[in-house]
């Protein structure tokens, strides 16, 4: 009887837990949607900052991302391979798997503030590169350990049989393991563009913001999320409804990308 | 009766191990004939057969000594596959003595293109001549009426008694000398198990066969010698039927008889 009661307990407060997380989740959403079905019309998405629209800075943010992540990605991956492939468990290796771990949970604000020093100060002000910079810093430790822990599900068979066939090291890895690995990979950069795109710190004093649709990314360069936080703080219901709509977007975005992401993975799974 | 490897006082020692796994093993493998190596877990049997295409060499650290001699096809000039320093010289080994493991392992690409990527690592690129080696393998294999309709779809929907015959297809392709075999039908059912063994039998008129198994039945029906091994030691190596029937160590009569292993 005392087990079974106890079993109930359990099952009860687990639940109320659970409940409690999707609630404040579903709370955003549902704030969000409201909030932001009043603020967003088709003038948002075709005009930019300066006209109370959010062109350029939606823009400017997947420029942003996108730059980042294709100076991320390579770097990542290639870390990634070496630390699985090659490295494996080398002293260095492990230093460097510590290292890149220990740079995951690093505060995105003190990235913000190292590139800040490095590529604002000396270049004589906010520019775009440095807030791709920051965002391919945020990047690089996320790819280097998705590649890895995905290249380390391939099984170690997989490696032998290619190397049976009289393939070299170097075939092997970018014909079979990589290939074994692809929709890991794939998966881990969608998560890794997905967790950057919403960042606001390290943009904040590297690209800054601007009003303006602009590709030139040696000057201050025009985000939405930074743009949010400006318009939340400005006291104008323009610029608040504004913030609240931009919210709404970049939500949407992220947990789109999300579910793309479990759309790739699941199918193949199986098999 | 010609020879395809024979080893010499050969050892073998894992890294950060002090006592060899393999001591100063001597075995002669004939060519066209299937030898099988049986012995408990743990004995060095396939630590022997991991040695003869130096497959071992993809870790680092270990240690072989003596000689392992890898024969021609007129079993008369050896080379010791030890010597062999250069990744070339492992490459022309591995394209000339072929492994199967235990577990299938297709590559994650079409059935074509598997048995295609050991043709176009050897340096063949003509389509026709590709396209050619491919269903000669994969009949070779006796899996060529079950794939011949669908050679572009991916190997990984093939069921493992398929996967496990490509796998055999793809290093026969390569026209090997010898094949290695991992107990290659440990993770199968008795139904694929029985068409790899008939496939085993078959392949011989072509090249030869080392075979790992924990299976004793099948060492006795697929092989023509056996060796059988024990704590690293190779106990006792004759004709699989001598082995069987008349065993000379007591050791060997009390494996094959089940009272230990």
């Amino acid at each position: 009887m005392n087990r079974l009661l106890l079993n109930k307990i359990v099952i009860t407060l687990s639940t109320l837990a659970a409940l409690m997380g999707i609630s404040f989740l579903l709370w955003i959403l549902v704030t969000l949607s409201i909030r932001g079905y009043h603020s967003i019309d088709w003038h948002i998405f075709t005009t930019d900052l300066v006209n109370n629209g959010l062109r350029n800075v939606i823009i400017g943010q997947f420029i942003l991302a996108g730059i980042a992540t294709v100076i991320g990605v390579p770097v990542g991956m290639m870390a990634g391979i070496y630390l699985r492939e090659y490295g494996i468990n080398s002293k260095f290796a492990m230093i460097v798997r510590n290292l890149s771990d220990v740079m995951m949970s690093a505060p995105s604000i003190v990235i913000g503030i190292f590139v800040y020093g490095i590529f604002v100060v000396p270049f004589g002000g906010f520019n775009g590169w440095a807030g791709v910079i920051a965002l391919a810093i945020l990047m690089i430790p996320i790819v280097v350990s998705t590649t890895d822990s995905m290249l380390s599900l391939v099984p170690q068979e997989l490696r032998e049989a290619g190397i049976a066939l009289g393939a070299s090291k170097a075939q092997v890895i970018y014909k079979i393991v990589l290939s074994a690995a692809k929709i890991g990979l794939i998966t881990g950069v969608l998560l890794a563009f997905a967790r950057v795109i919403g960042e606001t710190a390290p943009l904040l004093f590297t690209s800054a913001n601007n009003n303006f649709f602009s590709f030139g990314l040696s000057n201050q360069y025009p985000s939405l999320t930074v743009s949010i936080y400006h318009l939340a703080l400005f006291p104008s219901q323009t610029s608040q409804n504004l913030a609240w709509a931009g919210s709404a977007i970049l939500t949407l975005l992220v947990l789109f990308i999300n579910l793309i992401t479990r759309f790739i993975f699941k199918p193949r799974k199986q098999k | 009766m010609k020879l395809a490897i024979q080893t010499k006082d050969f050892s073998f020692t894992y890294p950060k191990t002090k006592e060899a796994t393999l001591k100063g093993i001597n075995i002669p493998i004939y060519a066209n004939k299937v030898t099988a190596l049986i012995g408990p877990s743990g004995c060095g049997k396939s630590t022997l057969l991991r040695s003869c295409n130096r497959i071992h060499d993809v870790y680092p650290g270990n240690s072989y000594d003596g000689e392992i001699l890898l024969y021609d096809n007129n079993g008369e000039k050896a080379e010791n596959i030890l010597q062999y320093k250069k990744e070339n010289d492992l490459i022309n080994l591995r394209q000339r003595i072929g492994m199967i493991f235990q577990k299938p392992t297709p590559f994650p690409m079409s059935i074509k293109d598997n048995i295609t990527y050991g043709l176009k690592l050897s340096g063949i690129k003509n389509k026709t001549e590709l396209l050619d080696r491919t269903e000669i393998a994969l009949k070779g294999a006796a899996l060529w009426e079950e794939v011949k309709d669908r050679l572009n779809n991916s190997a990984m929907g093939l069921s493992g008694g398929q996967q496990q015959r490509l796998c055999i297809a793809r290093a026969v392709a390569l026209k090997p000398q010898v094949l290695l075999f991992d107990e290659p039908t440990s993770a199968l059912d008795p139904i694929s198990t029985a068409s790899i063994e008939e496939l085993i039998s078959e392949l011989k008129n072509e090249l030869t066969v080392l075979i790992v198994t924990h299976n004793m039945q099948q060492a006795s029906r697929i092989s023509d010698y056996t060796g059988f091994m024990y704590l690293g030691d190779l106990v006792e190596y004759n004709v699989t039927e001598t082995i069987f029937l008349n065993p000379k160590e007591k050791k060997t009569e009390d494996y094959i008889t089940g009272r230990f292993g």
